[in-house]
């Protein structure tokens, strides 16, 4: 992709959320590559999922090894091709990689929103994401597309924008996150809430940072993020010194890795964040508003969709796909549905899988500009 | 027609039968549809929109490649992703001879769908026997394989296969059996490799 340049777009109308709370106009930070075509027919939103951010693709040029994070994807010749495709990238609201956020400052105290920050969802990513699509001048996506998290924005671009959307590729996603996910993310965020230097999320003004609880809700987050087959291929039970130690340090490698992911994490993500993006995909549950009929929810939906899961991911397994397949399916949409036995669990959907870049290319081949 | 397709039903005489049998319009599902030729043919032929199942990865990524509906899984898993009589027309082009679980897949594709369009090669050609009664086992243009690296599990004749329906209580309502793309009604069931069957619930 070479060297990329993110950019900014300010909005000064208000935002009405869905919790009822206002944002008064905010920033998206976002990027593109290739060229939005004459017809303006070739454009392609990729939404991103818990910890990324509009960098998909390419690098700075003042950080060449900040590579995007979704760069074996897209880029020139690659599946997603931006050599016909016009991709953008942007960082989601309540984010910390650039657009208005915890971070950000409050216009009615002039000071940083931190735990006043409302609560954002899905759906308020999506709305805010098609008046980036108005700026930019893209009336209809030629796709939307995002794995996990950004799957749900993908499908709910589908319902809520159905004649903005060609085409909606569904990846490692669910309809609605399981008692089981919800409870991972209620453990993740009592580690940070619990850590004494959150200060009820107003942190920023004393210099302090919930580091110790980020850690721990991104050490779990990976615990979920990887199946048992592959942290055993790539751990196993390997001893970090050799022998047992017989105390708290470091005796198996996972552990290491674990500790590494989270240090890492906590370094760069704000905890505000990461608190307001676990909740929003708890909250995401189409089908809520129409008695849990998912079929019914869907209807609305006229995108063309590919939705792909991976065997071994067990945080959104593939039955949940196939509910969604299931729901599509009701509604008589243009469907593929791909189901990889490939063993990287949850976060197979970043992996290049020659299989599952194939099934993409044909895809987007198929997708006329 | 165009020549793909008449290097497809040269291919696949099955095809052409199929074809005829499925109303402009009906919407068909094709178990184990491989890479999409035959729901891509109906289709163009009669404008019939329908979905695929295939649980190969290359041949789920040639679907993708000829735009047509595929859907990932084991058909032995069952077809419970779909709801009873949602499908005009449920297909099993050549397939029937390499499912284990026969009798639940047959009872599913009923309940899917209206009618069951079912192909596999005839175990009772004479071809076969023939090789049997020499002390082999059949290899042919419809059972190409060697024994120790053949797919096919449950072969059958169409005796077989009849009283097969029976018992499941399915009724049949058309039978086509070919040899070489030429239809067979003498002794079908020894002069046929090929059959096709058209069947609905009694």
């Amino acid at each position: 992709m070479g060297v990329v340049t993110p950019q900014k777009a300010a909005f000064d109308a208000p935002l009405r959320l869905r919790s009822g709370a206002t944002l008064p106009g905010f920033e998206l930070a976002y990027e593109t590559y290739g060229t939005l075509n004459a017809t303006r027919s070739n454009a392609v939103l990729v939404c991103h999922a818990l910890n990324a951010s509009h960098h998909v693709a390419g690098a700075y040029a003042d950080q060449p090894d900040e590579v995007g994070w979704w760069d074996n994807l897209v880029g020139p010749g690659k599946p997603l091709d931006t050599e016909r495709f016009f991709v953008i990238g942007v960082n989601n609201l309540g984010g910390c990689h650039g657009s208005t956020g915890p971070m950000s400052i409050n216009p009615a105290t002039g000071r940083p929103w931190g735990g006043d920050f409302p609560v954002v969802t899905v759906e308020d990513w999506v709305d805010s994401q098609a008046l980036l699509a108005d700026r930019l001048g893209v009336e209809c996506f030629a796709a939307v597309m995002g794995g996990s998290l950004g799957a749900m924005q993908a499908l709910h671009w589908a319902l809520a924008y159905p004649t903005r959307i060609r085409h909606a590729l569904v990846i490692a996603s669910t309809p609605r996150l399981s008692a089981q996910n919800i409870a991972f993310n209620e453990v993740a965020r009592q580690a940070i809430t619990t850590d004494p230097d959150f200060h009820g999320g107003h942190y920023y003004d004393r210099g302090v940072v919930p580091m110790r609880g980020l850690r721990i809700a991104r050490m779990i987050g990976h615990i979920t993020y990887l199946s048992d087959e592959a942290m055993m291929t790539k751990f196993g039970r390997l001893l970090r010194r050799g022998v047992p130690g017989f105390d708290f340090d470091i005796d198996f490698e996972v552990e290491s890795y674990l500790r590494y992911q989270g240090d890492k994490f906590s370094s760069y993500f704000d905890a505000n964040t990461y608190l307001r993006i676990t909740k929003a995909l708890d909250y995401f549950d189409p089908a809520a508003e129409f008695g849990g009929d998912l079929s019914a929810a869907l209807a609305r939906a006229q995108a063309a969709f590919l939705v792909v899961s991976f065997k071994s991911d067990w945080r959104f397994a593939p039955a949940r796909s196939r509910e969604i397949v299931r729901a599509l399916l009701d509604n008589r949409r243009i469907l593929s549905y791909v189901e990889l036995d490939a063993p990287g669990g949850h976060d197979a959907f970043l992996m290049d899988d020659p299989r599952y870049h194939g099934a993409l290319r044909a895809y987007f081949d198929n997708i006329e500009r | 027609m165009n020549a793909n397709d008449q290097a497809l039903l040269a291919a696949r005489p099955d095809f052409a039968a199929i074809a005829r049998w499925v109303s402009p319009g009906a919407r068909v599902l094709d178990l184990g549809c491989g890479d999409g030729a035959l729901l891509r043919y109906l289709w163009e032929a009669r404008q019939a929109p329908g979905y695929g199942v295939e649980i190969d990865d290359a041949e789920v990524v040639a679907c993708v490649r000829n735009d047509v509906n595929v859907l990932q899984m084991n058909l032995e898993d069952g077809l419970s992703v779909f709801r009873d009589g949602s499908f005009d027309y449920v297909l099993l082009s050549e397939t029937l001879q390499t499912i284990h679980g026969t009798e639940q897949l047959m009872r599913e594709m009923l309940r899917v769908g209206r009618e069951v369009i079912v192909s596999f090669p005839n175990f009772g050609h004479w071809q076969a026997r023939l090789q049997l009664l020499l002390g082999r086992m059949p290899v042919s243009e419809e059972l190409p394989y060697a024994w120790y690296e053949t797919p096919n599990v449950h072969l059958c004749t169409l005796t077989d296969f009849e009283d097969f329906c029976r018992r499941l209580g399915t009724r049949i309502e058309e039978r086509l059996v070919l040899h070489a793309g030429q239809a067979v009604s003498l002794l079908p069931n020894l002069f046929g490799s090929l059959a096709v069957y058209r069947c609905t619930r009694a």
